[in-house]
């Protein structure tokens, strides 16, 4: 399939995780990567240059730092603007159906933090909640996030894992070889607590 | 048709400006050398379409020199004069002492008598504004030392026409009697020590009845709104002090002088400019072109070779003189050579001092003939001088600075940036780059401000950025970008030129000042073109629609919205070179701009700007 990623980072030049993912799948085939931040330095995007691009893919990646439980405030803002009514959702709202939404996120806080005992009291798939229902408002299949935890103290053979991870999930996803089926399963039955991105065997 | 109806008359002096004055424009010899050589052809001397009619219409066209001087008069605001009294009193003031005393010794040698030596001498020390601010204007040198030199010099020699108009009967040979302008006067009889005296008591009457006559009236008639009534009262005012000046046996271009200044400061002002301006303009021309016409070319043609030594003589001699003073006022050598091969021509005024002395007998109607040709001539000559100069002698001056440069130079101060035009638009972009830890290379033309900018540490070259050796010498070679941001858009083009042909790796991005400029540069090929004023502009826009209560960020998205639809239909708009074609879509997008931007834009642009929509609130709220 054909994946589009939305990659918004409002201080890119300063970050670690997403430059090492970034470089590890920018070159891959069959991946198209929009740098929002570069795109839209002044917030005014338009919604009429997004949408027929969103139309091309079958996969949209949304690929940011957690911040406040949520994206950078520009991805906030390409949502607000591109997920127009009668083009997205509502009654003629149909131009999304069937494609496929995932996050893939970094964190500050490990795996415990995001646990009912741990410093933020939730996982973070259950601070994904509001992502889940836009996707399920737009007909589109909510996939499961792929999360890099704890990115201030992650070490550099730890990270790259998770780069080369993510660039096997891109390929098999791109290539088509991924079980869809079972991905879907899992998302659905991520327990709360449950901290996905430890990647099943499949992958590796 | 009779040939002498005025009909037939007026066909032919505007015909000929029509035709001449555009003409010389694209030459670059400036309008006062079109209408002149308008003359010369309608002239006697070729066509012959006016013949006599040539005298009578110069008493007419002389009236144009008095509206002149009323508006030069006008142009003297008392601030201005302060501020600049050093270099216009000093610099302007000497330049036409020693430039008259000088030429007007070199005449006495050639055997003049003194008085007319002396007249010569005044005359011929005064410059071509009109040609000269033209020149510095489009080399983007007038903010330089050397403009403000030559603009110095420029406002003395008008302000000294006044006394030169005022002198010139103290100087005429006993006996005749004076000015044929002069025979309505009433004092033509008297000695000359009268005259004087009736001429301060008319100058001292004039300053009283500016004060408490003409600003009254002009309340008055600027209360009754009609604009034709002003005009009626700006043209009448100059008559009337033509007039009256002619009576006391005045000239009258002393007197709308005068009448002029007490009206610099009042609030009609700039109201009784425009009105005049266009009188102004015709008449001048029709002047000029009088000139020409009496232009007598059968004394040329008897003796070129004296013309020409007096040309070349003239010019030289001013040249001395301007390059010894610019030395005294401590210009730097390349803004003194600048400032001195502007002005070594003879100026426009000299014409109406010429034929002022003629008829006032001054000077014998054979010199004076000559006197009009060496004039025009010099004029004439003035672009091929400065063509002459900026080819040979200044590459040879600046040659020899960067040289010194160059060896100052390491090639470890390469920056990968290079800003070529340093004024207010410049240094604002160095100044950012600086802060954003980005060093560049500064090339200026202007040597003064590279001194400066020396002084604080910045590294800066002096010199055309549209040359091979100072952009090599800047290290263009190294860089990745050039930022050209000279004042003038010719200058500008002549760098992206030069940068094309030498340094093509370079990314060019470029100062406009408004659409036909950038189409220019689009032509030329550039990419990244910058028009001076449209973010401040819509900044100041974005401010309006704050103060009227508009939410702050709907506003700020209008301008940037407004500013991507602008940047969009220019590039649109640059396929269509044709007038008519242009024409035609810029009404189109200027629709299209007034629907999206209209009375109820908000509402329009959230036709566009649905994120918001009710609709798109999930809420619905």
């Amino acid at each position: 399939m054909k994946i589009l990623i939305l990659f918004a980072h409002p201080a890119f030049e300063r970050s670690r995780v997403h430059a090492r993912l970034i470089k590890a799948v920018r070159t891959l085939p069959g991946i198209t990567l929009r740098d929002l931040y570069e795109e839209y330095p002044d917030f005014d995007v338009l919604p009429k240059l997004e949408q027929p691009l969103l139309e091309q893919f079958d996969l949209v990646i949304l690929q940011h730092p957690f911040y406040w439980y949520s994206g950078p405030a520009l991805l906030k803002q390409w949502m607000d603007l591109v997920l127009e009514h009668g083009w997205a959702y509502g009654k003629d709202g149909t131009a999304l159906k069937g494609k496929y939404l995932m996050q893939v996120i970094s964190t500050g806080g490990n795996a415990h933090a995001y646990s009912p005992e741990g410093h933020h009291g939730h996982a973070v798939y259950d601070f994904l909640l509001p992502f889940r229902q836009t996707a399920a408002l737009c007909h589109m299949e909510y996939l499961p996030p792929y999360v890099v935890p704890g990115s201030a103290h992650i070490d550099e053979a730890e990270l790259g894992r998770y780069a080369d991870g993510y660039v096997q999930l891109l390929q098999s996803l791109s290539a088509g070889t991924a079980d869809l089926k079972a991905l879907l399963r899992e998302a659905e039955a991520i327990a709360p607590g449950g901290m996905p991105g430890q990647l099943p065997a499949r992958f590796s | 048709m009779s040939n002498e109806s005025f009909f037939y008359q007026a066909l032919v002096y505007l015909a000929t400006m029509v035709v001449f004055v555009p003409l010389a424009k694209k030459l670059n010899l400036g309008s006062v050398l079109g209408y002149l050589l308008g003359g010369i052809i309608i002239g006697p001397a070729l066509l012959g379409l006016i013949g006599q009619s040539g005298q009578d219409l110069m008493h007419f066209a002389e009236f144009g020199v008095v509206m002149m001087l009323f508006l030069i008069g006008m142009e003297l605001e008392p601030s201005l004069l302060w501020k600049l009294r050093a270099p216009i009193l000093g610099l302007g003031g000497l330049q036409v002492v020693v430039t008259a005393f000088l030429i007007g010794g070199l005449a006495m040698l050639c055997g003049l008598p003194w008085n007319e030596a002396l007249v010569i001498g005044m005359i011929l020390s005064l410059s071509s504004t009109a040609i000269v601010l033209q020149i510095l204007t489009e080399k983007g040198q007038m903010g330089s030392a050397a403009g403000q030199s030559a603009f110095s010099v420029l406002l003395f020699q008008d302000i000294a026409v006044i006394p030169m108009l005022a002198i010139f009967p103290l100087l005429a040979p006993a006996g005749t009697t004076v000015a044929a302008e002069e025979s309505g006067s009433l004092i033509a009889n008297q000695p000359a020590w009268v005259k004087t005296i009736v001429v301060l008591g008319a100058v001292f009457g004039l300053v009283i009845g500016g004060r408490y006559v003409v600003k009254p009236v002009l309340h008055i008639v600027a209360r009754t709104r009609l604009r034709e009534l002003f005009t009626a009262s700006a043209l009448l005012l100059v008559v009337a002090i033509a007039v009256l000046m002619t009576l006391v046996g005045l000239s009258p271009a002393l007197g709308a002088f005068l009448g002029g200044v007490l009206l610099a400061n009042s609030e009609y002002r700039h109201e009784l400019e425009s009105d005049i301006e266009p009188f102004k303009g015709l008449l001048l021309g029709l002047f000029f072109i009088g000139v020409g016409a009496t232009i007598n070319f059968g004394l040329i043609e008897q003796s070129p070779w004296i013309v020409a030594g007096l040309v070349v003589g003239i010019m030289i001699v001013k040249f001395l003189v301007l390059a010894a003073l610019g030395k005294l006022f401590r210009l730097s050598r390349d803004q003194n050579l600048l400032f001195s091969f502007a002005l070594p021509q003879v100026g426009e005024f000299a014409f109406v001092l010429f034929s002022f002395s003629a008829g006032a007998k001054l000077l014998p109607q054979q010199l004076v003939d000559m006197m009009m040709a060496v004039v025009a001539i010099s004029m004439a000559l003035t672009p091929l001088v400065m063509l002459a100069f900026e080819k040979f002698i200044q590459p040879r001056f600046s040659n020899a600075s960067d040289e010194e440069e160059r060896e100052a130079d390491s090639i470890d101060e390469r920056h990968a940036v290079i800003i070529a035009g340093f004024d207010h638009f410049g240094t604002v972009i160095g100044r950012f780059l600086r802060a954003s830890g980005v060093p560049a290379t500064v090339l200026d033309l202007d040597s003064d401000r590279v001194d400066l900018l020396r002084r604080m540490g910045l590294k800066v070259h002096y010199g055309d950025a549209s040359r091979f050796e100072l952009l090599k010498s800047a290290g263009a070679e190294q860089a990745a970008i050039i930022v050209i941001a000279m004042a003038t858009p010719e200058k500008n083009l002549e760098v992206v030129e030069a940068v094309k042909k030498h340094f093509p790796h370079l990314r060019m991005l470029v100062r406009a000042v408004d659409n036909a400029d950038a189409f220019e540069l689009m032509n030329a090929g550039v990419l990244n073109i910058y028009r001076e004023t449209i973010d401040t502009s819509l900044r100041l826009g974005t401010d309006v629609l704050k103060l009227l209560g508009r939410r702050a960020y709907q506003s700020q998205r209008a301008a940037r919205m407004f500013r991507r639809f602008d940047e969009k239909s220019l590039k649109g708009l640059s396929a269509f070179r044709d007038d008519k074609q242009y024409v035609n879509a810029a009404k189109e997008r200027i629709e299209e701009l007034q629907k999206m931007i209209q009375a109820d834009a908000y509402t329009n642009m959230m036709i566009r700007d649905t994120g918001w929509e009710r609709d798109n609130a999930e809420e619905r709220n």
